[in-house]
């Protein structure tokens, strides 16, 4: 029946993790997120990686993008992905860091369980098209 | 997860199985309709509040500050926050979340964006059963916060049991809160931001406007038969309610300042009164009958919806048929009524009238 059609859309998590005041990007990001039809929920700045990790279980998200420009990512990404992992959530979230991470830490990053970093210069329309693709089914 | 799995995990208290069946209520998932008819037998006992009003009148600020009130006092707390979606893409940026910095890193306080998904309707049924799930999970407040403009708006609001509407100070003369609708959900009146300029004028205002109603029969949350009337013609909820009992209920005017918590006291004392009276006054029991029937109507409207489209699939596309208008061939009315002549004879075979909704608002209970 048609009222039992699925209405699923694409929930993303839009995060600015700890001490970086700069949002013009994940500003950008939602926009763009919602302009693809997706529903973006956005953080706001200055955000613990605790009250990511509730924004992300709470809201279901399917896709979480963290946006980091502080250099701080080695210290709080992990920290977010292990707290993912903590309520069961880390298999399907697909997680993304956007912003300024250097050549060598992608690996690593990577490595934990980030599924693509999207560096300054990134055409919006590719991380559109990387989250059609790959975000997971509920 | 299998559907029982998840109920049982919802039941045990695990936030992720709450947010996923959200999830499913909201993605119309298969199967969701079973899970969410399971969670009536364990819910009713929430008290839930509605909170609206226009956007930046500070509601997203003042739930945090309500659920941080609450949370304090050892009570658990949902919170859904609706924002609106584009008509354009069907994308949404929900920015509720943003507020709610008091509760971070605890659990107990679950806040849940939600945006306008589907077709009228849709939103408010998706809201009833988000309650339903945070109620059966255990939660003893939740709150329900949306911007208040429009029919579809203020029937999610109506899920509530209390409906605090917000009044930002200098935000236009009274008129502009009647144009809305807005005097007759109000069981609360919420002047945020009370010290800025024209606070006082803002509270003056509405109080004259209450006591206006008052003297006229017309008082906000009370019987409104005027405006009642109005809002009957397109969806009459809680009509019954309205009419058999005089309200006993004056609508109090509360003044914030939801950045630094000043008045959440008497806000929350304000929306235990309401509760108190609905209860004492058996409106309570009326409100709820009348919720319930809402649901039966939105959710048979919904299907007869699903039902009519799957036909206009059979019929071939509606941009076949539309094609055929524009070339002058046909024209909508006869293609509706071609459409809908073989299920209005069905249904008159069902001998079930009273189930048939046309429209005018009948009664479904049996008579």
């Amino acid at each position: 029946m048609s009222s039992e059609q699925n209405q699923e859309s694409i929930r993303c998590l839009v995060a600015k993790a700890g001490l970086d005041g700069h949002d013009r990007g994940a500003h950008v990001i939602a926009r763009a997120f919602r302009d693809a039809g997706f529903e973006v929920i956005y953080s706001g700045l200055h955000k613990a990686p605790e009250e990511i990790v509730q924004a992300a279980v709470q809201e279901d998200v399917n896709v979480l993008g963290i946006s980091i420009l502080s250099g701080a990512h080695s210290t709080l990404v992990p920290k977010i992905l292990n707290g993912l992992e903590e309520y069961g959530a880390a298999a399907d979230t697909l997680v993304l860091v956007g912003g300024v991470i250097p050549e060598e830490d992608r690996e690593e990053l990577e490595a934990q369980g980030v599924a693509n970093i999207f560096g300054p210069g990134t055409a919006v329309e590719e991380t559109i098209e990387f989250v059609r693709e790959n975000a997971p089914e509920r | 997860m299998s559907n029982e799995d998840l109920l049982e995990a919802l039941l045990a208290g695990e936030h992720r199985a709450l947010a996923r069946v959200i999830s499913k209520i909201e993605d119309r998932s298969p199967g969701h309709r079973e899970l969410v008819s399971k969670l009536y037998a364990h819910s009713g006992e929430a008290d839930v509040i509605g909170i609206t009003g226009s956007p930046g009148a500070g509601k997203s600020t003042l739930v945090d500050k309500l659920a941080e009130t609450y949370h304090e006092r050892g009570q658990t707390v949902g919170i859904i926050a609706i924002d609106p979606s584009s008509p354009f893409s069907g994308g949404a940026v929900l920015g509720d979340r943003i507020r709610m910095v008091s509760t971070v890193g605890d659990m107990d306080v679950f806040v849940r964006s939600m945006s306008a998904r589907g077709t009228l309707g849709g939103l408010s049924t998706a809201t009833a059963d988000a309650v339903k799930a945070m109620d059966a999970f255990g939660k003893d407040k939740i709150i329900v916060e949306t911007v208040g403009a429009g029919q579809n708006e203020i029937d999610v609001v109506r899920t509530a049991n209390t409906v605090a509407v917000l009044v930002p100070p200098s935000s236009g003369d009274v008129i502009q809160t009647l144009k809305a609708g807005i005097l007759e959900i109000a069981d609360v009146f919420v002047v945020n931001k009370a010290d800025c300029p024209g606070a006082d004028r803002t509270v003056q205002e509405l109080r004259e406007m209450l006591q206006l109603g008052e003297d006229a029969g017309l008082g906000g949350g009370g019987s409104n038969r005027h405006s009642q009337a109005v809002i009957d013609a397109h969806n009459d909820w809680r009509s019954e309610a309205k009419e058999e009992i005089e309200s006993g209920w004056s609508t109090p005017i509360v003044e914030t300042v939801a950045m630094d918590g000043t008045g959440i006291e008497e806000l929350i004392n304000a929306l235990a009164a309401h509760r108190e009276y609905l209860v004492n006054s058996g409106e309570r029991a009326d409100h709820v009958r009348d919720r319930y029937a809402q649901e039966i109507r939105t959710l048979l409207r919904e299907d007869v919806h699903g039902l009519l489209e799957d036909e206009l699939e059979r019929a071939g596309s509606v941009h076949d048929l539309a094609d055929a208008v524009r070339r002058g061939q046909t024209d909508p009315y006869t293609i509706t009524r071609k459409l809908l002549d073989p299920v209005e004879t069905c249904l008159e075979g069902l001998d079930s009238d009273r189930l048939v909704d046309d429209g005018s608002g009948t009664d479904f209970r049996p008579k």
